[in-house]
């Protein structure tokens, strides 16, 4: 609604060359709006960074600017839910999970508003913008908050059959994405829904559990271990909450070695790996689990894919741990 | 409580400058603000705690809302077209179930289980909970954000609804006020009417002592709001004002009302009183409250 939107824009050119996947946010929520669904879409000072830029040049009056004000983006949000109309905001998962995350739990989830909220850029996929701009503390901090939804999808074609799920799921719902350079692993037009994880194969040796950007580097990491003659299956844990405690059951009963491990770009306290740990001991299987992830602490300053290889979250990186797991 | 009027709904009265409402109105918003605080008394008797002081300052403008301003439907909580009211000062919701129950929103024997165990009514508002709620609180800071996005969905979906919000003015404190207060203005939200609490009490202490918030009109004029001052107990001043500015359709500003108010207006112990912010009444101290509510009018 506000200032010049462009696809010719120069931070849209500058951003969207290196991170196409940006367009399936855009993509989504138009989809949306083309079948009649009453949506509306706001970020805080981040459209050129998250691409809703195109959803404001598409339809400015449904465009909500806001400024950087993330609280007050979600308790608006919240305000515009509760007359039917369906609001998507989204902006980095530090300032939309952190710095609002009172807001989301007052406003959002204790109020059961159906807002929809897009962390992107999450984990430490700003790389050397430091620890002020990463989040691996969002999974653990919402996954707590009751009556929220939380989805990690692995690339844009996820991403929009979250969005497309999302249409007839009156709930609230936290979605995690990256910085729109992630890997392909599905053809656009995939499936998506809640509750349900995508199994990529369950191993005899060792079964990856995944979300997000890791999914595709366990799939390198799981087809590497192959050709050495493991048997190791790949999970992609999407919906974080609610989780697929059946995949991760059936994981656990393939197992030969009593062994899993979990992938997560979040601190491997109270993640995607503290949720598998839990059904795991609730369930009483006495299995071993290796939560890989950053391990309680701040990143160093470095390029995202230097992160990446550095805290072994790239295919390599997870083949050595799961390696290294399985040999012990 | 007394009977709510018979109309199911409530039109506002024209648009004309000097709207006074006639002393009919008058005395009928006089006795629902003294209703409002025998109630609150009596709830809180049963909670052993609440806010009574709070409620106090607010009672003539919660009774001017609810009881003429407001276009509503008795017995139809939920009804899409009605005016929205969201509160930051949570605490005072005390003052508004008696309302809700008044107003047909939901049954007068909920009042009864206030706070006990399973109880909607506790002692900050729940819209899951509570029909008539239009917007949950608790956490102060977060309402005028909630009024405006609803402020905002009303023009977008053709409605002609008016959202109102009331604050406490230790709320002026809190930082999300004033991203509310840039973005209300930025998106010309007209409809939205906000009201502050000027009652000059925090938990701590006098606002002003504890972090001053002055100069108020001047803090909200330069934020791009129309302001007024009213004195929040004048109840015929109060409905005179909001219906003007209710029933102003050229407006595109955002207004704030601030309404200059007493905490624990009504009770002279607590009026001179500031530590009544939160607190219980034995029995002498209570029987004393509802005598003195009963033999003078505000």
């Amino acid at each position: 609604m506000m200032g010049p939107t462009s696809d010719n824009s120069w931070q849209y050119r500058a951003l969207n060359a290196k991170n196409p996947g940006l367009d399936h946010l855009s993509n989504g929520l138009i989809a949306l709006v083309k079948d009649g669904h009453d949506v509306m879409a706001g970020s805080a000072d981040l459209k050129y960074s998250n691409g809703l830029n195109r959803f404001a040049d598409a339809y400015p009056d449904r465009y909500i600017s806001f400024g950087i004000s993330e609280q007050n983006m979600v308790s608006v949000a919240a305000g515009i839910a509760t007359t039917g109309v369906t609001p998507f905001i989204a902006t980095f998962s530090s300032f939309l999970a952190l710095l609002a995350c009172e807001q989301i739990r007052m406003d959002i989830a204790y109020c059961a508003q159906p807002v929809r909220m897009v962390g992107h850029h999450t984990g430490i996929s700003l790389g050397f913008y430091g620890t002020s701009h990463h989040a691996t503390e969002d999974i653990g901090t919402l996954r707590s908050i009751a009556d929220l939804d939380l989805v990690s999808p692995c690339d844009g074609a996820e991403l929009e059959a979250v969005i497309r799920a999302s249409a007839t799921r009156d709930r609230p719902l936290y979605i995690r994405i990256g910085r729109g350079r992630d890997p392909v692993v599905y053809a656009d037009g995939t499936h998506f829904e809640f509750g349900k994880a995508r199994i990529h194969g369950l191993g005899e040796d060792l079964t990856i559990i995944a979300c997000g950007i890791t999914v595709h580097a366990a799939l390198e990491a799981a087809e590497a271990l192959g050709k050495k003659g493991r048997s190791v299956g790949v999970i992609n844990m999407a919906s974080i909450k609610p989780l697929d405690r059946d995949a991760i059951l059936a994981a656990a009963d393939v197992s030969k070695s009593g062994k899993l491990m979990t992938v997560e770009e979040h601190n491997v306290l109270g993640g995607l790996g503290a949720a598998v740990a839990e059904v795991i001991a609730d369930e009483g299987r006495g299995i071993r689990l290796k939560r890989h992830g950053i391990y309680d602490e701040y990143s160093l300053i470095a390029p995202p894919t230097s992160l990446y290889a550095h805290y072994k979250l790239d295919g390599p990186g997870i083949a050595s741990v799961a390696e290294d797991f399985m040999n012990q | 409580m007394d009977e709510a009027p018979a109309s199911a709904t409530r039109t506002p009265a024209p648009a004309v400058d000097r709207y006074t409402p006639d002393q009919d109105t008058v005395v009928r918003l006089q006795e629902r603000a003294r209703a409002i605080r025998l109630e609150a008394i009596r709830l809180i008797g049963i909670a052993k705690t609440g806010h009574y002081s709070s409620v106090f300052s607010a009672a003539e403008i919660f009774a001017a809302l609810y009881y003429d301003v407001m276009t509503l439907q008795r017995g139809n909580p939920g009804w899409a077209e009605r005016d929205r009211f969201t509160i930051g000062k949570g605490h005072a919701a005390v003052g508004l179930f008696p309302i809700y129950a008044d107003l047909g929103f939901f049954p007068k024997a909920w009042l009864d289980d206030y706070t006990r165990l399973g109880s909607p009514l506790g002692d900050h508002p729940d819209m899951r909970k509570v029909p008539g709620v239009d917007f949950s609180s608790g956490s102060i800071g977060h309402a005028l954000s909630n009024a405006a996005g609803i402020t905002l969905a009303q023009r977008w979906t053709g409605k002609d609804y008016r959202v109102f919000c009331m604050m406490g003015d230790g709320e002026m404190q809190e930082g999300q006020v004033w991203e509310a207060a840039l973005f209300a203005a930025q998106y010309r939200l007209g409809k939205l009417i906000a009201i502050v609490d000027r009652n000059g009490y925090q938990l701590d202490g006098r606002v002003d002592d504890v972090m001053g918030i002055e100069p108020l009109t001047d803090k909200w004029r330069s934020f791009g709001w129309e302001v007024h001052t009213v004195d929040g107990h004048d109840v015929a001043a109060v409905t005179a004002l909001l219906r003007r500015l209710r029933a102003d359709d050229a407006r595109e500003a955002p207004v704030c009302v601030i309404a200059r108010t007493v905490k624990g207006k009504g009770v002279s112990y607590m009026e001179t009183e500031p530590g009544w912010h939160l607190g219980w009444l034995d029995t002498p101290d209570e029987q004393a409250a509802i005598q003195e509510i009963n033999s003078k009018v505000i």
